[in-house]
């Protein structure tokens, strides 16, 4: 053993060291290329507008709660589920803060504080609920998250009698809404940290490890060892409580609820993870993909605005890479089985 | 009592399985000895998955007794199977086909750095020494995502997975079942390395030519009971054929219920 240990001194690397470095592998490095070349397109054609600082924050701004809800969903797909229920999750988490806010008096940061730990404690009990319903009682993660969806934004409806709700603390709104650090805004320093946060988890510990292997064969992972109900259950609560988050963000943002703004979230969100390389049959995808796939949607928009391009041609576009993105990934697979 | 010198690593004694009506065991002896390739064969039905399956906890027998190194031991779950050193490869392998060969064989018992931090390159070093050590020469490179392994490289890769955590015992559901002559070879050679490692090996197959290739011993069940217990080198395929299609049975009563 020991001598074995000594004579693989002489070799320089090993795989692993390699393999790190070759981290834009496949599909994420094309699509990574193609928000650059978009960058670069818009960058070159208007540098004035699209270029400038203020522009590039807006970017920047506008991404900032999705890209928290993506980060949340690319776990739940490497896993093989779905989570439709993110959007309205995140109303009700931010129906829920506010109340809370509200109910110890609208100011101050402990009461601000208070609010955010509402706010994504809400989000948690969703989450907790969509996973236990889908590996205890093995009802499909569509189901589940169909169903919690219209829940969560009924409950949301109820509880404010349908009208968006005022009275965040300023100094939340002033701090996390439009606050920054070095000159970057505070949503999207969060935005980066969890974003951070989910690269080294999903990549470098044994909870991203397991998310890969119940996503990949369950059945694999459970003859392993792997407590497969159990690590299904916390992904959909990482990704409920990252939606809490998304909703004090949102919260802060605009001071208000936004209940009707957020019915597309959930699609949006897939639709990043996905273009982003993460297979819908689970077992492969990066977060940094769904970075890629969070800007180019939010690029495109503000690409054209600037370009004055019909807006609506950004929604066409997005669609077909989206389509083109899966269908990459599927020709993947088939060339992989023809092994 | 006192007990032989060498008591066998694992040994069966009288153990019985019933599905409802269906006997698919009947009072069974069996011993694997450290070091030893044992083949159990018989005809389908004969209950060799059954065996299997009790063995790594899956399903518990009904009656009998599991001794473990002579002491009696109760296997109710896989993870007492495990605790004890007994690994099963199963016939369908269950890789997961999107995690590379170190993932794979590391996955449920992953090594960490500090921070909770995947030690990958330690993981990686000694999968590759457990290749090594089984001169598991066919695979390339251990980075390699499982999907694209040939069946015997698979099948290799699910071997070194059980025998890399201090097992004892190494249990194989018909590991060659699936493959061509040329693999079917290295996984027999692999399975007799295992033998020569002081691993007791159960190899369950229906190849007799694979059987004869590298069992020590050949435990013959038909109708759920254990009919011959030969040593190879001391038989033949024939003597073998006859156990499996018409071993004579110990009690006629007890099969009266054929699963037909
Ligand atoms: N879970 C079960 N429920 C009911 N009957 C079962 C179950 N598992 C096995 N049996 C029965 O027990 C008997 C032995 O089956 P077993 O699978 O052990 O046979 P085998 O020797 O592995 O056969 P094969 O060579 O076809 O794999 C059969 O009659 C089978 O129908
Ligand atoms: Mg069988």
């Amino acid at each position: 053993m020991s001598a074995a240990t000594g004579s693989d001194r002489t070799q320089p690397v090993t795989e692993s060291r390699a393999r790190r470095l070759r981290f834009l592998t496949d599909s994420t490095a094309l699509i990574f290329l193609v928000l650059l070349a978009l960058v670069a397109v818009f960058a070159l054609v208007r540098p004035d507008a699209f270029a400038s600082v203020n522009n590039v924050r807006n970017i920047f701004i506008g991404a900032a709660t999705l890209l928290v809800i993506a980060v949340g969903m690319t776990f739940v797909i490497v896993s093989a589920g779905i989570d439709l229920s993110v959007g309205s999750v995140l109303v009700f988490s931010s129906v829920i803060s506010i109340k809370v806010m509200t109910a110890l008096g609208n100011q101050g940061w402990p009461v601000a504080i208070a609010g955010v730990a509402a706010g994504m404690a809400a989000g948690l009990a969703w989450g907790l609920l969509n996973g236990v319903l889908i590996a205890k009682a093995r009802i499909p993660a569509l189901i589940v998250t169909l169903g919690t969806l219209g829940a969560a934004l009924g409950l949301a409806q109820i509880i404010t009698g349908g009208v968006n709700l005022r009275g965040v603390p300023v100094e939340l709104t002033e701090a996390l809404g439009f606050g920054r650090v070095a000159g970057i805004p505070w949503l999207v320093v969060v935005a980066a940290v969890v974003t951070a946060i989910g690269i080294v988890v999903l990549r470098f510990t044994r909870f991203g490890r397991y998310t890969y292997a119940v996503g990949s064969n369950p059945e694999a992972a459970r003859r392993a060892g792997v407590k497969v109900e159990r690590h299904l259950i916390k992904v959909y609560a990482l990704t409920g409580m990252l939606s809490g988050l998304a909703g004090v963000m949102s919260l802060a943002r605009f001071s208000s609820t936004n209940i009707g703004g957020h019915l597309t979230d959930n699609l949006q969100a897939i639709a990043a993870v996905v273009i982003g390389g993460t297979s819908l049959f689970g077992g492969i995808g990066t977060v940094f993909g769904t970075v890629v796939g969070v800007f180019i949607p939010s690029v495109l928009q503000n690409g054209f605005v600037i370009l004055r391009v019909q807006p609506f041609w950004q929604e066409v576009a997005v669609g077909v890479v989206l389509i083109a993105a899966v269908y990459i990934d599927q020709i993947k697979r088939r060339a992989r089985e023809r092994l | 009592m006192a007990v032989a010198a060498d008591p066998p690593i694992l040994a069966l004694r009288g153990v019985s399985k019933r599905f409802g009506a269906v006997r698919a065991l009947t009072r069974v002896d069996l011993d694997l000895q450290a070091g030893e390739v044992v083949a159990l064969v018989g005809d389908n039905g004969a209950g060799k998955s059954t065996l299997i399956k009790s063995v790594a906890g899956i399903h518990p027998f009904d009656e009998g007794e599991v001794r473990f190194d002579g002491e009696p031991v109760r296997i109710t779950h896989p993870k007492d199977a495990a605790d004890l050193g007994i690994e099963v490869v199963y016939q369908d392998l269950a890789l997961a086909d999107n995690l590379d060969v170190v993932q794979n064989m590391y996955l449920g018992r992953e090594r960490h750095k500090a921070l909770g931090v995947l030690d990958e390159e330690s993981m990686e070093r000694s999968a590759r020494e457990t290749m090594t050590a089984l001169a598991v020469t066919t695979l390339g490179s251990v980075r390699q995502v499982v999907a694209g392994l040939s069946g015997g490289q698979r099948q290799s890769v699910a071997v070194a997975k059980a025998v890399m955590w201090n097992s004892r015992v190494v249990i194989l559901d018909e590991p060659t079942a699936a493959l061509g002559v040329a693999q079917t070879h290295q996984v027999l050679q692999l399975v007799r390395r295992l033998g020569d490692r002081g691993l007791a090996v159960l190899l369950v197959s229906h190849n007799l030519h694979d059987v004869f290739e590298v069992a020590d011993r050949i435990a013959v069940l038909r109708l759920g009971q254990k009919v011959a217990d030969l040593r190879a080198d001391a038989t033949s395929q024939q003597e073998v054929v006859e156990a499996i299609t018409a071993g004579e049975l110990a009690d006629a009563a007890g099969t009266e219920v054929d699963a037909s």
